[in-house]
């Protein structure tokens, strides 16, 4: 027991070490904008939903916060036979996924609280081309991620330039140079990324989009409260000081 | 009207004779006297209170929708989040109330500590706050594995894992803390029936003891005067005044400032930058893979600093243990007769300051990964945590050179004997320049008082001030 605490103390200094490092690109998304949670809702359903699931967000949930009629996501963004009040749940079994992908695929529905949104929005856009693994792909953000590149047909194909750079110096932003051009430009990709990175902090917490509003009512109200009971204070206390 | 009063009256005095309904409420606020001079630091022991109740509050609703069961759990506290009315609010006061409870506890020590309000009659107060704080670490650390998410999995891991540090038991005690070979379904059952019933019921049974020793001794005061030594003809403290409503309308604004601040952290930065609610509890948890990077809760921090600080497992647990444990021996410790820092010398006042100075870095190191120069340095600040209290008895009466020189040698000694038998080859460099930092802190702390007039004391009125 001694070795195994001993262990875990002599190893945690190396591995914090190993989670510093990658390069992040800030991410700049507006959650009061609708249309953009849509359009990262319908990528998301379209691209991530059938290998990740969504298990704790509900369809009708999300078309109420993403302003969209539950027939327009029933007809739209629900392509199996799950009824709208149901979770976004996924057919492919854990076991299957182990030997499709070497490893279970991550449920996403907090997947924004755990990375953070720049780690996403860097993640999705930093897959190149890498011989050396499965399907093809690797990926600056998360080597050896087991998930080949989903989004190729918008983005296109890309190679990475400059890996011994990033080898020497950890921190370095990777270069990439087009290979195959996809549906999208880079900066009609970009702006796809941020709405699907918008739609999953959306549902890592759908009350992030009603809290700061009811906080500065709550803060109003306290202040409010403050403005009648420091007078009744003073008053009180007149014949003390 | 007058039949209403008459009537309202009749049924007081038909529960007087039953009840000490208004005996209770007169010995306790209408007719306790507390010193008139509080000023901002004596908040939070009211706040503390608040605090509680908003925990056990929220904590009953939360109960109602959770599932303590490995593989319900998690989604059971997402569930809360999303789909029960107003769960996100809940659980968000109940998150931010744990670190709310130990920011407002740490104040109300540090106020102790700075007016000497541990010092006799108050010994028990005292006693009976520490047993407070350790049994809210014990429920801060239960209910943190609740979520079930990977920092609860795995800090819960690693501080079991302590237990099995301790000799010859420690392996059958840390099976019988966790009830299985590893953090399992049979540890999350359990210690939830400790932080929902077990530990708040100790917690509530141990606050209402505080209280009323803190009522029968009286509380102490920013001046540290005794105001029962100067009573009236009618025998009320001259610088008194009952506590309601006086104080009950003075903590209602204390009440209100600080929720705004709760509210503005509940509504506005729920994780505080990952320091409240922890990135990697947003993933569940997982046996078979330890986290990056496994940091405890900002509120332990400091205690596993000292932890990190000895290489030895079991006297690692033995200095964080003590981290904490030696704050229940201030009362004998610190034995200068005065009671407020506002007497005391200036000396004191530094090495007060310093001390929570010390703390709040020790703290941050916690979170940080020990690289050998904050190792070096989490060792050192903890050295001076602990002789802190040695400096604190020291500092109780005046002491003659030869006593002055003896301490500072003999505990520069015993740290260099320490110093000796860590060194390996290369780290001669770091140990040499971090042997300063407590040499410095202890040479000032011992020798100011022979050299300057660091030392010099104020006299303490007789009746409290302001």
């Amino acid at each position: 027991m001694k070795k195994t605490i001993l262990a875990i103390l002599m190893v945690l200094p190396t591995l914090a070490m190993a989670s510093g490092g990658a390069h992040l690109d800030k991410v700049d998304y507006d959650l009061h904008n609708k249309e953009s949670l849509q359009s990262g809702a319908r990528l998301f359903v379209n691209y991530c939903l059938s290998c990740h699931s969504a298990a704790y967000q509900r369809y009708n949930r999300m078309a109420e916060d993403i302003g969209l009629t539950e027939a327009q996501v029933t007809s739209n963004l629900m392509f199996a036979s799950e009824k709208v009040g149901e979770t976004m749940t996924i057919a492919m079994k854990t076991e299957d996924a182990k030997v499709y992908f070497g490893t279970a695929v991550p449920d996403l529905s907090v997947v924004a609280r755990a990375r953070g949104a720049d780690w996403l929005y860097t993640y999705l856009r930093t897959f190149h081309t890498d011989d050396s693994r499965p399907f093809g792909v690797n990926n600056t953000t998360f080597k050896d991620v087991g998930m080949p590149h989903v989004l190729w047909e918008l983005e296109g194909m890309k190679k990475l330039v400059n890996a011994d750079e990033m080898q020497e110096h950890p921190g370095t932003a990777p270069k990439f140079e087009v290979i195959s051009e996809g549906k999208m430009s880079a900066a009609e990709y970009d702006n796809a990324m941020r709405d699907l990175t918008a739609f999953m902090v959306y549902m890592g917490e759908p009350a992030k989009l009603v809290r700061y509003e009811l906080g500065i009512y709550v803060l109003l109200f306290l202040v409010l409260l403050f403005l009648v009971a420091y007078p009744m204070k003073k008053e009180f206390w007149k014949d003390i000081h | 009207m007058e039949m209403v009063m008459n009537m309202l009256k009749a049924l007081m005095g038909w529960v007087d004779a039953r009840f000490p309904a208004t005996k209770l409420w007169e010995e306790h606020l209408s007719k306790y006297y507390a010193p008139k001079n509080f000023n901002f630091w004596y908040f939070f022991g009211s706040l503390a209170l608040l605090v509680l109740v908003i925990q056990v509050v929220t904590g009953i609703f939360l109960t109602m929708h959770y599932k303590p069961d490995a593989n319900l759990a998690f989604a059971s506290v997402e569930y809360i989040m999303r789909d029960v009315n107003w769960g996100w609010l809940i659980r968000y006061m109940h998150s931010t109330g744990a670190s709310a409870f130990f920011i407002v506890v740490y104040l109300h020590m540090f106020r102790g500590l700075m007016y000497g309000s541990f010092k006799k009659p108050r010994e028990l107060i005292w006693l009976f706050g520490m047993f407070i704080f350790l049994a809210l670490m014990a429920e801060a650390f239960m209910g943190y594995l609740l979520p079930w998410g990977q920092m609860s999995y795995w800090g819960a891991q690693v501080i079991v894992n302590l237990f099995g540090a301790i000799p010859f038991v420690g392996e059958e005690l840390s099976i019988w803390i966790r009830g299985d070979y590893v953090i399992s379904d049979a540890t999350l059952n359990r210690f939830f029936a400790f932080h929902v019933a077990a530990v708040p019921m100790v917690i509530i049974g141990l606050v209402v003891a505080h209280i009323i020793a803190l009522h029968e001794v009286g509380s102490n005061n920013p001046d540290g005067v005794e105001i029962k030594k100067n009573k009236g003809s009618d025998g009320i403290p001259l610088d008194g005044i009952p506590f309601h409503p006086y104080y009950t309308v003075k903590d209602i604004v204390g009440v209100i400032v600080f929720m705004m601040f709760f509210a503005a952290i509940m509504f506005f930065g729920p994780e505080m930058g990952g320091y409240f609610l922890e990135h990697a509890n947003f993933v569940p948890a997982n046996p078979l893979k330890t986290p990056e990077h496994i940091a405890p809760v900002w509120y332990f921090t400091p205690f596993y600093t000292m932890l990190r600080a000895v290489p030895d497992p079991f006297l690692g647990v033995v200095a964080m243990g003590g981290g904490v444990v030696i704050l229940a021996f201030l009362p004998w410790l610190d034995n200068n007769p005065i009671k407020s820092i506002r007497y005391r010398s200036l000396l004191h006042k530094i090495n007060l300051f310093f001390f929570v100075a010390v703390f709040f870095y020790i703290g941050y190191l916690g979170v940080k990964a020990p690289e050998p120069v904050l190792s070096e340095l989490g060792l050192r600040f903890s050295e001076v945590y602990f002789v802190f209290f040695y400096v604190l008895w020291f500092h109780s009466k005046a002491r003659d050179a030869k006593f002055s020189f003896m301490s500072l040698i003999g505990w520069m000694a015993l740290f260099s004997l320490n110093d000796f038998a860590r060194h390996v080859e290369g780290s001669g460099e770091l140990i040499m320049m971090g042997w300063f930092i407590p040499g410095i802190y202890l040479a000032v702390m011992f020798l100011a008082p022979l050299y300057t007039n660091l030392n010099a004391e104020k006299a303490v009125p007789e009746r409290v001030t302001g």
